[in-house]
């Protein structure tokens, strides 16, 4: 292996990439945090000088239960998915090669398929009409009159169905590659099966489990679909109130402040996930399963 | 080893937690009640409806404009991003493998905020263009990603073989890696194609009058009626869906099979 000198064959390569992302990629970011400190004009626009006006208004009561909100609801969609997804992957990592070719086709077709649709798949199940409010009501498990969308709960539940194969490839990509010799040593050895699990198994997948977490939790801060559809004003989150200031009242600073927040918000995590992924090995298991 | 049966249950329980929403969206459209709770007896009128919505036809015009295009570019660029990343272990290529990664994890709504910013700052025309130039944006770094993946298990000592052979750098490319490296970029491509075709809020940010694409239309529709169409609609999609991923998958496994 050559040294690592630039080249103007590496230069060639990489430029492409480099300056289309620094161009729309970077430059857009550093724009919303210097829009925050610029007044909104009459026509939607931007107006001339600056100004903290946008910070101020930002203390707005409402903001510290969306914000809560939007944190919770996040967290707990993780928790859920994580849940859900280490014994899954455990057994996709178990299994002969054909299942788990056709169970890992099974959970990458979900991702492929629109986004918007599968949102609205559960808005019609949900719905007063719906199949599934039907259901329930048969079981005597709902009252008639009870409201299954618009709040926090339908949120939650339609974020775990958005996100859930976010969480399985990544997790499954590091139970692939676990020893499962170590579970056999451990029982051995005098462990439980629950310490064989707790100690030996979750360990052994903790990179998979970290890159899982950040796969979902950051995207759902940033939810803005699913609350829209299936919460309505009493699940709203950071991401509505953005969109809010965007096409309802036109305040492009007071957006960018809140984009601003949220940015920094989601950047605390991921810088974690840079240092821990350049420090483990080049690659991210997740995007790979992804093809 | 005795197992336990929870990981296997929790599977089946996820796969039917998966497909059973579909599964039910495609039956209600050819449902002819309106509602999804009661069966109005086996019909198609949604579809015949669905052909028959001209502002569909036209969103749909825009949606595959957008994608074609920007598939094409960001093909490229990514399969270039992919061999710097690939060939090359700098500081320069840790900075790039970053800048490629992170679009990849940031909530879609601050990439549709801060580029619809970033085109009112330089007064651009919100419209077609400007959706696709976002498109590229975030395809890249799948297109990139993909194509890394299958990088991994290419020989490089090919590329040297036919260069000793006496192809010139040209003829290695279009010859040598471009053929090897197709079903790869192919993959890629088609990622990205889905993508475009399925994204809806980068382009709900950056959409101007007139260029209201396929999600856009779709999102107006859930958000105010017109549901059953959207039953049709969605079952369409979702049968072009498992074709990609049936083609994609085919791509990518020919070999290894």
């Amino acid at each position: 292996m050559k040294p690592a000198r630039i080249t103007s064959a590496e230069v060639l390569v990489t430029a492409p990439s480099m300056l289309w992302l620094l161009l729309l990629f970077c430059v857009p970011t550093l724009i919303v945090f210097a829009i925050t400190f610029k007044p909104a004009d009459l026509y939607g626009g931007i107006g001339p000088g600056w100004t903290l006006q946008t910070l101020r208004s930002l203390s707005n009561p409402n903001y510290p239960t969306i914000i809560w909100r939007t944190i919770w609801i996040s967290f707990v969609a993780t928790a859920i998915c994580l849940a859900l997804s280490v014994p899954m992957a455990y057994h996709l990592a178990r299994v002969t090669p054909r299942w788990r070719q056709l169970l890992l086709l099974l959970t990458i077709v979900p991702f492929w398929t629109s986004f918007l649709i599968r949102i609205f798949a559960w808005k019609a199940l949900l719905h007063p009409e719906g199949l599934f409010k039907q259901a329930l009501v048969f079981l005597h498990l709902v009252r008639p009159d009870a409201s299954l969308l618009y709040n926090a709960e339908a949120v939650l539940l339609v974020s775990v169905y958005t996100y859930l194969p976010f969480a399985i490839l990544p997790i499954y990509a590091a139970a692939e590659k676990f020893d499962f010799g170590l579970i056999e040593a451990a029982l051995d050895l005098g462990a439980t099966r629950l310490q064989a699990f707790f100690k030996v198994f979750l360990p052994g997948i903790q990179r998979g489990l970290l890159n899982a977490f950040l796969m979902v939790f950051i995207p759902s801060l940033g939810s803005y679909v699913i609350p829209d559809v299936v919460g309505g004003p009493n699940a709203e989150m950071i991401g509505n109130k953005i969109a809010q200031r965007v096409f309802v009242d036109r305040n492009l600073p007071h957006a960018s402040g809140l984009a601003a927040f949220l940015t920094v918000a989601v950047l605390l995590p991921m810088l974690i996930m840079i240092i821990h992924q350049t420090r483990a090995e080049k690659q991210p298991p997740t995007m790979r399963e992804v093809a | 080893m005795k197992h336990s049966r929870l990981p296997l249950l929790t599977t089946i329980l996820v796969l039917v937690f998966f497909y059973l929403p579909i599964v039910i969206l495609i039956v209600n459209s050819f449902n002819a009640a309106r509602f999804g709770g009661t069966w109005g007896g086996f019909s198609l009128k949604w579809y015949a409806k669905l052909f028959a919505a001209r502002e569909i036809w036209h969103a749909f015009r825009n949606t595959m404009i957008i994608a074609v295009s920007a598939t094409a570019l960001a093909t490229v660029i990514g399969t270039c991003a992919a061999f710097a990343l690939h060939r090359y272990h700098g500081k320069l290529q840790k900075l790039h493998y970053t800048l490629i990664y992170t679009p990849l994890v940031v909530p879609e709504i601050l990439m549709g905020m801060s580029l619809l910013l970033f085109f009112v700052a330089l007064h651009m025309q919100l419209g077609l263009f400007t959706i696709f130039l976002a498109h590229v944006t975030f395809c890249i770094s799948y297109v990139t990603m993909v194509v890394l993946a299958r990088l991994q298990d290419f020989d490089f000592a090919i590329v040297e073989a036919a260069m000793d052979l006496g192809a010139n750098w040209w003829t290695t490319l279009w010859r040598v890696l471009v053929p090897l490296l197709a079903p790869g970029i192919a993959a890629g491509a088609l990622l990205a194609f889905t993508l475009s075709v399925d994204d809806f809020v980068i382009s709900f940010f950056v959409a101007g009058p007139g260029s209201t694409t396929l999600p856009i239309r779709i999102y107006s529709m859930i958000k105010f009626g017109a549901t059953p169409l959207i039953n049709a609609l969605s079952a369409l999609l979702l049968v072009a869906t498992f074709l990609i991923v049936w083609l994609t998958q085919h791509l990518l496994h020919k070999e290894k099979a």
